[in-house]
């Protein structure tokens, strides 16, 4: 079905792939105050290797992807059970949101917390999930 | 105490890994397990004697009421003695029965979950944590009992079980559940110090009925009682664990530790004492038409089931200090007459009675420890046996009980004993018979006859000091089944009374049936097509049914056409929602509602755009419309300052896009195959649901059942949350445990479309032509042992039992065919003719 796309395809595809992984990322990072979040990046990401499978087909994604899907699946669902437990330390119920400030250089401290994590979690599993079926049903297109 | 059943479970999981260095020895190893918790009970038996009640308490979940604790008064200590003492035995004895077995690690570890479960049982003092070890003995008894998996009979037999008991469990849950609302608390010790009269609640009857079904169901009563001989198909150390001394007495359990709550009105005395009565004697009158030692003790051990189950009913003090001497001395002399029998069927090869004879030469101390063993469950003094039955006796004849109860325990007694002298006499005096040949018959292993003899010696000794045995073991548990102190003491002579005439006069006439066993035999196989239509019957009735129902659902709901699916779907939803939407509430038509030009502009797109997606006859075309569908939602969302949602629709609208153009790729190219009229129906039932959404949007904005949340969510978003995304906030904050769920669900979904596309039709369901046998087989089964009906099923148990004629090989077709004719007659109940 899918024949090499276009030059200017091609060229594009190089492109805007970075860019939509960037804005993934800060999509990712802004959400627990601006409008984003684990969700919505994770489909931005996987929305960039679409546009990269349509272009180059599956063999070419998944040497770029480099890691197999089923493993982001994976990582993505350990994040987010591992981001459960911290509040048992602090005698707290599973799952209370912990908040910490890590100092960086200079002045200023970054903002870390379990959400955080959890919201990582859900990014790569909706990545993975995505990516899963995309790069299977392609495939199958190929052979 | 928890710490005891955890220190089994341990053992279980350690079994594997002990298996695998020490091989054969490892029982001996684990046996020293239930030993030491033995001895650690032991060491309480001074303080519980005095009457105390000792509790261990753990949280669970306390949100729910649910607790670990665990008590240990007179009945439970009783209880927790035989699971462990018995249990070491089974352990050793185990080891030497499945000697060089390739699954004998296998069977450890089931056997040492099984005991960890009963003995949570018999500790629980919350109704739920005794429910989870109630069913955790159900599974492990299933799997024991279907331990040699190889064998269709197996199976069958340990699925049967399973049915009966977890069914029963399913009743039990409910039973349990009443009780624990009715009496306040799930904790049986503040149900029994509370000072609610549960008797007059208005639930007792219905908690009642479900609690004996459970317990009925698990005691192997009459009707439920053809599980139990069937479970036979077990390797002996499990009939002479479970269907002695521990599973099978959990019911029992349960009666007596709600016998000083429950017990004592009219309803609960008339059902255990009929029930009772009437196990008591099937067992009694059924164990006479079999042959199998096995069988025979199986049907022995329903009669004395049947016996606890009526002396529970009767209620009197004298009936519970029986009960608890009826129960130590059964668990005594029927772990050690299946244990024997075990060793007469590994030594000489056969556990028929009419193939057995003169082996009291070759196996002495199998013979006397037999003899020994089966004089108690004659009940001949100075055994044990025969000081509970004359309490039992004294018990009926105290308050002149029932006539018609007192002819069926004499008659019972007098068939049991003509069963303990086929156990004990036949198979070791006369002429030499066995499956083997004489020389290659041995004594057995020490291992195997260590649980007998230390069982029989316990038999004798309690016998002959029965005060010892009362007081520091029979009379603490009667102080937990009758809920206080009881006056009375256990002995061996009570003088020359009532009692003791019966007793003679049974044995007599006992003996008097055992010389003509033979000819009763024979007249007893006439009666064949009347026990093949008892309760048993019923249960295949019942499975066949549940078959049946589920191939019509199946048929009906589950039929792959994915357009029938939505239907069903959608119309269920339509018919349940909107009746309950019009039931309820006025519907007002509330049209004055402001809207700009933009948003008319979206609704009118969107509307446009689902017509067209409806009206195109090109795939690419369908999906392309539904894309603009969705990018005029999100306009919509958008407007609306919604912009995650709007976000997140444009995004998951354009991953679902390339999706469908990916999948419809492999479709055949497309063509128009439905009627007008197929067309119009769903056109019909899209309409309907939409109108239906539209009513339930304009109730939705009517209507406020209660103070929405979002204002306490929008408040305390930066406060509590540090976030000023209140989406993301919720999602991954307020509603963490959702988000979680959902993700893995994802995962999952993920995996099945992963699944669907890269696995080829190799594996696809319909290759697996075992599926009647419905346990997936390891190795290949013959074709001879694959069972198509439950009627075969039946037929094949029914043969087990002897009930039929095991067919020749040849020609099984036609001579099958007759037999059922014969027996079933000209009855026009011959529906289903087994198939081979």
């Amino acid at each position: 079905m899918m024949k090499p796309g276009t030059l200017i395809l091609h060229v594009a595809a190089r492109y805007l792939v970075p860019l939509q992984l960037i804005l993934s990322v800060f999509l990712l990072l802004r959400g627990h105050d601006e409008p984003g979040g684990g969700f919505i990046a994770g489909l931005v990401a996987s929305g960039a290797f679409a546009l990269y499978l349509f272009t180059f087909g599956a063999t070419v994604t998944r040497d770029l992807l480099r890691v197999d899907p089923r493993n982001l699946i994976g990582i993505g669902l350990c994040l987010g059970m591992v981001s459960i437990f911290p509040a048992l330390l602090n005698g707290e119920p599973l799952l209370t949101a912990q908040w910490w400030n890590i100092p960086l250089p200079g002045d200023s401290y970054m903002k870390m917390s379990t959400p955080l994590i959890f919201d990582i979690g859900v990014y790569f599993t909706v990545f993975g999930s995505v990516m899963l079926m995309l790069i299977a049903l392609t495939e199958t297109e190929e052979h | 105490m928890q710490l005891a059943v955890l220190v089994i479970f341990l053992a279980a999981a350690l079994t594997p890994w002990l298996y695998n260095r020490l091989h054969g020895q490892s029982a001996n190893v684990l046996a020293l397990v239930p030993a030491a918790l033995t001895i650690w009970f032991a060491m309480h038996i001074p303080a519980v004697a005095g009457g105390e009640v000792i509790i261990h308490k753990m949280q669970w979940v306390p949100g729910l009421g649910i607790s670990f604790d665990m008590m240990l008064d007179g009945l439970s200590l009783l209880f927790a003695l035989l699971i462990c003492g018995i249990g070491t035995f089974i352990v050793l004895y185990a080891g030497a029965y499945l000697k060089g077995h390739e699954n004998l690690n296998r069977f450890l570890v089931i056997l040492l979950a099984f005991m960890a479960s009963m003995l949570g049982l018999v500790l629980a003092d919350n109704l739920v944590t005794l429910f989870v070890f109630w069913e955790l003995t159900s599974i492990t008894s299933y799997m024991l009992i279907g331990f040699n998996h190889q064998s269709a009979e197996a199976r069958k037999a340990a699925l049967q079980g399973l049915i009966v008991t977890a069914g029963g469990g399913l009743v039990l849950l409910a039973g349990l559940v009443m009780l624990g609302s009715a009496g306040g608390s799930y904790s049986l010790q503040d149900i029994f110090n509370s000072s609610r009269v549960l008797t007059e609640h208005p639930l007792y009857v219905g908690m009642m009925v479900c609690l004996l079904i459970g317990a009925f169901t698990k005691s192997a009563q009459f009707p439920f009682h053809f599980w139990l001989p069937n479970a036979m198909a077990a390797p002996t150390p499990v009939s002479a664990y479970l269907h002695s001394a521990t599973m099978v007495k959990a019911g029992i359990y349960l009666l007596a530790r709600l016998q000083p709550e429950l017990g004592g009105t009219e309803l609960w005395i008339t059902v255990l004492t009929s029930v009772g009565a009437f196990t008591m004697l099937t067992g009694a009158f059924l164990a006479l038409r079999n042959t199998d030692l096995k069988k025979l003790l199986a049907y022995s051990t329903l009669m004395a089931l049947g016996t606890l189950t009526l002396l529970l009913g009767i209620g009197t003090e004298l009936a519970m200090i029986g009960f608890a001497a009826y129960l130590l001395a059964h668990s005594l002399y029927k772990g050690a007459l299946f244990m024997l029998a075990g060793i007469i069927d590994h030594e000489a090869g056969s556990r028929d009675v009419r193939e057995l004879g003169g082996l009291r030469k070759k196996l002495p101390v199998t013979a006397v420890c037999t003899l020994v063993a089966a004089l108690s469950l004659a009940g001949i003094p100075p055994l044990f046996g025969f000081v509970a039955k004359e309490l039992l006796l004294e018990s009926l004849l105290d308050n002149m009980f029932s006539y018609v109860i007192l002819g069926m325990v004499i008659l019972a007694s007098i068939f049991i004993v003509c069963v303990a002298a086929l156990v004990a006499i036949r198979p070791f005096f006369g002429a030499f018979k066995a499956g083997k040949d004489e020389d290659k018959v041995h004594e057995a292993p020490s291992g195997m006859l260590a649980g007998p003899v230390v069982l029989v010696i316990l038999t004798v000794l309690a016998g002959l000091l029965p005060g010892l045995a009362g007081d520091y073991f029979t009379l603490p548990a009667t102080f937990s089944v009758a809920g206080h102190e009881v006056e009375g003491y256990l002995s061996l002579w009570h003088g020359i009374n009532m009692a003791l005439m019966i007793s003679i006069v049974s044995v007599l006439l006992g003996l008097l049936l055992f010389k003509n066993w033979d000819s009763v035999y024979s007249v007893l196989r006439k009666l064949d097509p009347v026990i093949r239509r008892g309760p048993e019957a019923g249960y295949f009735k019942f499975m066949d049914g549940l078959v049946a129902t589920a191939e019509w659902q199946t048929r009906v709901l589950q039929n792959g056409s994915m357009r029938n699916y939505l239907r069903t779907i959608i119309l269920t939803l339509v018919l349940l929602t909107g009746y309950t939407l019009f039931s309820r509430y006025q519907l007002h038509w509330n049209f004055g509602v402001d809207f700009t030009f933009y948003e008319l502009a979206a609704v009118v797109l969107l509307v446009a755009a689902a017509a067209g997606a409806c009206l195109t006859s090109s795939r690419m075309g369908a999906v392309a419309y539904m894309g603009a569908f969705g990018f005029f939602v999100a306009m919509i969302f958008i407007l609306f300052s919604a912009p995650d949602l709007g976000i997140t629709q444009i995004l998951v609208e354009t991953l679902t896009v390339i999706l469908l153009v990916l999948v419809l790729f492999r479709l055949p190219s497309f063509s128009n195959i439905s009627s007008p009229m197929d067309r119009a129906s769903d056109a019909f039932v899209a309409l309907l649901t939409g109108a239906l959404m539209t009513c339930l949007i304009m109730v939705t904005i009517d209507v406020q059942l209660f103070e929405p949340i979002s204002g306490y969510m929008i408040e305390n978003s930066v406060p509590l949350a540090h976030g000023r995304n209140i989406v993301n906030v919720i999602l991954v904050d307020y509603r963490a445990l959702d988000t979680l769920g959902e993700i893995f669900v994802l995962a999952l979904a993920a995996m099945g479309v992963y699944a669907m596309i890269k696995f080829k039709p190799s594996t696809a369901p319909g290759s697996n032509h075992h599926a009647g046998t419905l346990i997936l087989p390891s190795k290949r089964i013959p074709e001879k042992d694959i069972v198509h009906s439950w009627q075969e099923i039946h037929q094949r148990m029914l043969e087990e039992q002897n009930i039929v004629d095991a067919q020749p090989e040849e020609d099984e077709d036609a001579t099958e065919q007759r037999s059922v004719n014969e027996t079933r007659g000209s009855d026009s109940e011959t529906k289903g003719e087994p198939k081979s």
